[in-house]
């Protein structure tokens, strides 16, 4: 696995925000459309990582006009641009799956101080 | 026609240019030492005896080391015969993943992971039989294995067995990155066998 590790270091992201699961975060995708490319940005709660090395990814939960969207970006892909930490958040666990079954009120996750 | 024995070292994935996700297996592959050749004047038939993986001599047997001795060759753990074409291939030249370039396409063989004994659905996968309506300690059974009239099983029937385990050819993988410095060949998509299996690489056609 270490010549596997070795082969993936050119293509994994050094400047990476440090982030976890209960964090809000905006992360900055590149999306091209019609031959032009521009940069759109998707903001919600990240509600798990997974992976290791280039192959590491996220879920960033939100939303959206009253229904749930769930994103997955692969960490270390060139198309996601940037990724800011909006708010810590403070939670117990590493997946939070059980933010599926809430509503409203119930999503809230406290920040880290 | 370059070929090269080498081992699995495991899947990752490689970003293109446009950010689409590639996936990839990593194969250390070479350097392969020819070891000796076979020509059809001499043995009726061509092939290259190709070696792989240096290893102390104290770990072979004395009829393997007498291989390398017969050419002055450092001890290497595996021989491999492969029917391959011998002109301009002489004993004691090196074989590296230079023979390879990206963008080609190459077949590998290994041996693929072994399943134990399975039944007729993982192993030849058949579809099973239904989850409800009626079906009873038959939901992953083989069904019927022939008629009355013939009153016998045909030779060859499908059933449920050891699966796995066997030689496995993967055609036409493309090679999408060669690391000359390492040894390394990234091939697109899976290969037979576990990590640290011993595969055998060779260019398509």
């Amino acid at each position: 696995m270490e010549k596997v590790r070795l082969v993936e270091a050119a293509q994994v992201k050094k400047a990476l925000p440090a982030f976890a699961p209960g964090d809000t975060v905006r992360v900055h995708i590149k999306i091209t459309e019609g031959g032009r490319e521009r940069v759109q940005a998707f903001e919600g709660t990240v509600i798990g990582r997974r992976g290791a090395g280039v192959s590491e990814s996220f879920t960033v939960r939100r939303i959206s006009h009253g229904v749930g969207v769930e994103r997955i970006f692969p960490l270390h892909s060139p198309r996601v641009e940037k990724i800011d930490v909006v708010r810590r958040g403070r939670v117990r666990r590493a997946k939070l799956h059980y933010l599926r079954g809430k509503v409203g009120k119930e999503t809230r996750i406290k920040e880290e101080r | 026609m370059p070929a090269l024995l080498g081992r699995k070292l495991g899947m990752t994935r490689v970003f293109a240019d446009d950010g689409t996700s590639v996936p990839v297996t990593v194969v250390e592959a070479g350097p392969c030492v020819v070891v000796d050749t076979r020509t059809p004047q001499r043995d009726g038939y061509a092939a290259v005896r190709v070696a792989f993986e240096p290893v102390s001599e104290r770990k072979l047997t004395r009829g393997e080391r007498g291989v390398f001795a017969k050419r002055r060759l450092p001890a290497h753990r595996v021989v491999r015969e492969l029917r391959l074409p011998t002109d301009g291939v002489e004993p004691g030249q090196t074989l590296t993943v230079e023979a390879f370039e990206p963008g080609q396409l190459v077949d590998v063989t290994g041996t693929s992971i072994g399943k134990g004994f399975a039944g007729a659905m993982k192993r030849h996968g058949f579809g099973g039989q239904r989850d409800s309506h009626g079906v009873s300690l038959m939901h992953r059974a083989v069904g019927s294995i022939g008629s009355s009239d013939i009153a016998r099983v045909f030779p060859g029937k499908r059933m449920p067995g050891r699966a796995g385990g066997r030689r496995v050819t993967v055609k036409r993988l493309r090679v999408v990155r060669v690391d000359a410095k390492n040894n390394l060949l990234l091939l697109r998509g899976a290969v037979p066998g576990v990590r640290g299996a011993l595969l055998l690489v060779r260019s398509v056609g």
